[in-house]
């Protein structure tokens, strides 16, 4: 079976092709139908692929596919080649589960839009490039499909392309993202120079034998997450992922929520032997995602549109992965791409259910009280809150402790921002969902505006969500909750692919108590929340009213405002005094140079030409006798 | 040129008619004549205004190469010369005979043969 496994990264490419070619012949309905058959077929390869490698011994359970040969240039030899291992299934089957799921979804969410076609070539264009990103067995390869997800989630953020903000949004995020191409552009450059190979295998032996030094190895890993940081939005370059809430709800949860934003965490995970040798990348990680997780939080706190919220939320969770990772627990930070991928996208296509029953109102203060009118909506956003804030045998609580043990034994002051985070988490997942769905109506539903519950093509995914998110925990239950023996699943399966760098000084006595310190903490972020938002049923002010430090917060510490300042508007003054100085001095000031003296050598030996034969003719006849005479006097 | 050539190229040719070696006519009194036809007609060239007046110093410059071609057939005892003069006189017809329609043309336009007068190339 291992051989077809091109065809699970195909299939949605043929999804895409048929939908970009043909889509408006098809209609609305079928191109659907034709987007998620090809994603669900592509899912039901990856299981089908996934027990096979089940069923090998665990030291075979690495296959790399060859296809053909690519870039072959030099010393460096690309081919096309896909890696079967764990960690690569891993992520295949969250993305085609995940990504099936959501595409069966947005059939409900899309329907009557005008570009339905248009909107399911781009996801199914996405659907391949993310799993070349995965499976492919070299950086190129990997690199490809990191460039592909960044266009079609550029495509996609600016799908209602007649709105301003959401051209805006895709262009935000694709410069962005640019800044970290750049650095992991460098960090695939350092690596061919050093090491001379490019696909993970060869490299992992290159790394094993140590020919370079700890700085080259440093600088390779800092730059190679610097591209992490642009594409799982990290602190600098985090600001992309709020303003891509423009795009339509399915894809802030495929893409901005559950798969390409983890691609740093993959990347990561898939060269951890090369983070592990390079201990100050490591802290820089682990801090930078500390950091993130923490700031994320607080603007989540203060944000009123119910998928801004869940998007700062987004940051907050890669910024734990990232902790996690950088602390060396790598298996940790993928256990919560997986547990995160589940919950935020139900989270999200929660969410996705809310507007599309309240015909695109996305402002919490105007929605309230939805849970007679949303019942199964309300449902399963209680699951993902619950999953999210870390209550205990939820998903989350799994992922979640997990990376706060690890950090606890990495560095304390990284945990404390986690800690801290975990608690902000569970105050505005609470805020939110008190908000929204107690509390009195303060919709207004007038004409056909009637509040309805979603359709079944879009409830039936969510409770799929929901049993994950609420179940997704049993793949990797830590050993001293393990009192039935299922086992840590997921340490298992990855211990042969990814490398564990974290180091454990603690004991279970200190687990034990830092997972109950935990639970007290989100327990404490949802007692405020309920005092607020369910006892006094507070609404969050009016924009005009927000006062104060809450204010610095609400515009997100006007980061956006300082990178506009700083780099924006610095580039269009350097650009405004190039075109003026540069441009129209020196570049015109040459070219129309150059036209102006030929012009003049023009004009003055136009006189030559009289138009009268005898001029002619005498010159003729003067040029002759002066050539025969030189004729001659050579000749003497 | 050097002396015995010279010297050879001012006395009758062997085979010359009996005239000639009467009269002491030596190639180079035909090179000579050549030489003034020409410039007879590259002088009317460059000098008069009338296109047929061109055109039939053109003509005189042409038979002037005509008898030099001659000359130097007989005096080297080869026909490529002779041939040769067949050649520009047929060329020669042609060409009076394009010309002439073309000045036709242009009279008929400008009611004037005087190439002074037809300078529409003037830059």
């Amino acid at each position: 079976m291992f051989e077809y496994v091109w065809l699970i990264v195909l299939l949605p490419f043929f999804g895409f092709l048929i939908l970009g070619l043909l889509g408006n012949k098809l209609g609305e309905r079928i191109s659907g139908i034709v987007a998620s058959l090809a994603t669900v077929l592509s899912f039901a390869l990856a299981v089908k692929i996934f027990i096979e490698l089940l069923s090998r011994p665990e030291e075979e359970r690495s296959v790399v596919v060859t296809l053909f040969d690519w870039i072959v240039a030099g010393k460096i030899h690309t081919a096309i080649a896909y890696q079967i291992d764990p960690l690569s299934m891993l992520m295949t089957l969250i993305i085609t589960g995940v990504g099936s799921l959501i595409h069966i979804y947005s059939i409900g969410y899309m329907h009557g839009d005008k570009g339905v076609p248009r909107f399911f070539a781009y996801l199914n264009l996405f659907m391949f490039s993310m799993l070349n990103l995965v499976l492919g067995s070299n950086l190129i390869l990997m690199f490809l499909g990191w460039e592909g997800v960044g266009l079609c989630s550029y495509l996609l953020i600016a799908y209602y392309y007649d709105v301003k903000d959401a051209g805006d949004a895709g262009k935000k995020a694709f410069i962005v993202n640019r800044v970290g191409d750049f650095g992991f552009i460098i960090g695939i450059f350092l690596i061919i120079n050093y090491f001379g190979v490019l696909d993970f295998l060869s490299l992992e032996k290159a790394v094993e034998a140590e020919s370079v030094g700890a700085l080259v190895i440093f600088w390779i890993t800092l730059m190679l997450f610097v591209g992490a940081t642009g594409k799982s939005a990290q602190i600098p370059l985090y600001v992309w992922l709020p303003d891509a809430m423009a795009g339509p709800t399915p894809v802030s949860a495929l893409i901005h929520a559950a798969t390409m934003v983890t691609s740093g965490i993959y990347m990561l995970a898939r060269l951890s032997f090369l983070f592990v040798k390079a201990p100050e990348t490591m802290m820089i990680i682990s801090v930078i995602g500390a950091l993130t997780a923490f700031f994320a939080a607080t603007i989540g706190t203060q944000q009123n549109d119910i998928k801004k919220v869940l998007a700062y939320s987004t940051v907050s969770q890669l910024g734990y992965m990232f902790m996690g990772a950088g602390a060396g627990a790598f298996t940790a930070a993928l256990f919560h791409v997986m547990t995160h991928a589940f919950f935020k996208a139900l989270l999200f296509l929660g969410a996705g259910s809310v507007i599309h029953a309240l015909h695109h109102e996305q402002d919490i203060r105007n929605m309230g009280g939805l849970r007679k009118k949303l019942p199964i909506t309300h449902f399963i956003f209680l699951i993902g809150t619950l999953a999210i804030a870390g209550t205990p045998f939820f998903s989350g609580f799994f992922s979640k402790d997990e990376i706060l043990w690890k950090t606890f034994n990495y560095n304390i002051v990284v945990w404390a921002f986690g800690a801290a985070a975990a608690m902000i988490t569970s105050y505005y997942m609470f805020r939110l969902y008190f908000v929204t769905f107690w509390g009195d109506m303060r919709y207004h539903e007038h004409g056909d505006h009637k509040v309805h519950e979603s359709p079944l093509v879009m409830t039936v995914p969510l409770l799929i969500l929901a049993v994950l998110s609420a179940f997704g925990g049993i793949f990797g239950i830590p050993h001293i909750l393990d009192i039935f023996h299922i086992g840590n699943y997921l340490e298992e399966f990855l211990k042969e692919t990814v490398l564990d760098g974290s180091k454990t000084y603690y004991g279970h006595n200190v687990e034990i108590g830092l997972m109950v310190f935990s639970v007290t903490l989100a327990f404490a972020g949802f007692l405020i929340a309920y005092k607020l938002f369910y006892r006094n049923r507070k609404i969050p002010v009016k924009d005009d009213d927000i006062k104060g430090l809450n204010n610095v917060v609400y515009q997100k510490y006007f980061i956006d405002e300082i990178y506009n300042s700083l780099f924006v508007q610095s580039i269009l003054n350097f650009s405004y005094g190039l075109w003026r100085w540069f441009d129209v001095l020196v570049i015109d000031g040459i070219v129309n140079g150059v036209g102006k003296i030929i012009k003049n050598f023009g004009d003055g030996s136009r006189d030559v030409q009289t138009g009268v034969v005898h001029d002619y003719m005498i010159s003729m006849a003067i040029g002759l006798a002066s050539f025969m005479t030189l004729l001659c006097l050579y000749l003497w | 040129m050097p002396k015995e050539c010279e010297k050879r190229f001012l006395q009758p040719g062997k085979k010359g008619n009996k005239m000639d070696q009467i009269l002491n006519i030596t190639p180079g009194h035909y090179i000579s004549l050549s030489v003034i036809l020409f410039c007879i007609g590259a002088a009317g060239v460059l000098l008069r205004r009338n296109a047929i007046v061109i055109f039939l110093c053109i003509e005189i410059m042409l038979n002037a190469v005509n008898i030099a071609l001659i000359t130097f057939s007989r005096y080297f005892d080869q026909s490529r010369g002779e041939i040769f003069v067949f050649f520009v006189m047929a060329v020669a017809a042609a060409e009076s005979a394009i010309g002439l329609a073309l000045l036709i043309v242009v009279y008929k336009q400008k009611k004037t043969i005087d190439v002074d007068e037809i300078n529409l190339l003037k830059g």
